[in-house]
């Protein structure tokens, strides 16, 4: 059984990273998550997401968010992504395939997906 | 919706957006019904608006003029024979002021919605909003699970949040455990 002294575990391993984490992410990654969001399939999009940025090692750089209807319903799941210094990007039609790939080649490697984003569809 | 766990998701959304600072989702089920109580200490309602909350044309949303989180819960619940009610306290009302959404659902009927996947709504709800104290009871007529984030809050302290993703993973396997029991 899961214990609380598991979750003590976690506390003490963070502690020490904490406030690294404090205002170092440089990208956020948020998901639409109103009704048309969900209903579209959000919710295993947001948590794709929350696993591959940890599988990949990326939990300090990237922050993923949660937000309400972002205006485009035809397009959910919809996913956007802010880098500072750079132009907000778009991802349409959401699968977990995709969520992989842009964890990859865009959060990791830099490189925007250019065909699943809006200017694509 | 595919799942009434994402009917709950969404209507908890509404608790977030009202500033709730704690929101209680509550499962009753029987070999029978299943019966979901949305309830939180949010900013409520206004009389006037609390009666046109069923339209789909009532909404808050800025982006368009439907709503149809509300409608949506409504309809899967009344279209299994069961009953939809909301009640709220606005907040120049009353200092105890909320919001509680209930619906009341025939599982043996063709048109009940299965619940679905509940651990990722639950997960999804806290990531999203680590700073509300999330309190989860599903009541089965075997079993009883149940997470309190103010348990979790008293082991991790003020410096690691409940949306870390570690935590977030513990919680997840938490529910896993307790649901797999005595099945």
């Amino acid at each position: 059984m899961k214990s609380l002294a598991e979750l003590a575990a976690i506390k003490e391993k963070m502690q020490s990273k904490v406030v690294l984490r404090e205002g170092s992410s440089d990208i956020r990654v948020v998901v639409g998550m109103a009704t048309c969001g969900i209903a579209a399939g959000a919710r295993p999009i947001l948590n794709a997401f929350v696993e591959q940025v940890n599988k990949e090692g990326l939990s300090d750089k990237v922050m993923v968010t949660q937000t309400g209807c972002i205006g485009i319903c035809q397009y959910e799941p919809v996913v956007e992504v802010f880098e500072a210094g750079k132009e907000k990007v778009t991802y349409v039609k959401m699968t977990e395939d995709k969520v992989k790939e842009i964890v990859e080649k865009h959060l990791k490697g830099g490189k925007v997906i250019e065909e699943y984003t809006i200017s694509k569809v | 919706m595919k799942e009434l766990s994402l009917n709950i998701l969404d209507i908890a959304k509404n608790s977030v957006k009202a500033k709730a600072t704690q929101v209680c989702v509550t499962l009753n089920e029987t070999d029978d019904t299943f019966e979901m109580i949305i309830s939180d200490n949010g900013c409520g309602m206004k009389q006037d608006f609390l009666k046109t909350v069923t339209d789909p044309f009532s909404t808050t949303r800025t982006t368009r003029k439907v709503g149809m989180g509300i409608p949506f819960l409504k309809l899967a619940a009344e279209q299994t024979g069961g009953s939809f009610g909301i009640t709220s306290v606005h907040e120049s009302e009353s200092e105890e002021h909320g919001t509680e959404t209930r619906a009341f659902f025939h599982k043996n009927s063709v048109d009940f919605t299965p619940l679905g996947d509940i651990i990722s709504t639950v997960i999804t709800l806290i990531q999203g909003s680590p700073d509300i104290r999330w309190i989860f009871r599903h009541s089965m007529p075997d079993k009883e699970v149940a997470l309190d984030t103010d348990e979790l809050r008293a082991v991790l302290g003020d410096d690691v949040p409940l949306d870390n993703i570690e935590v977030i993973m513990w919680i997840k396997g938490y529910l896993e455990e307790a649901y797999a029991q005595s099945e």
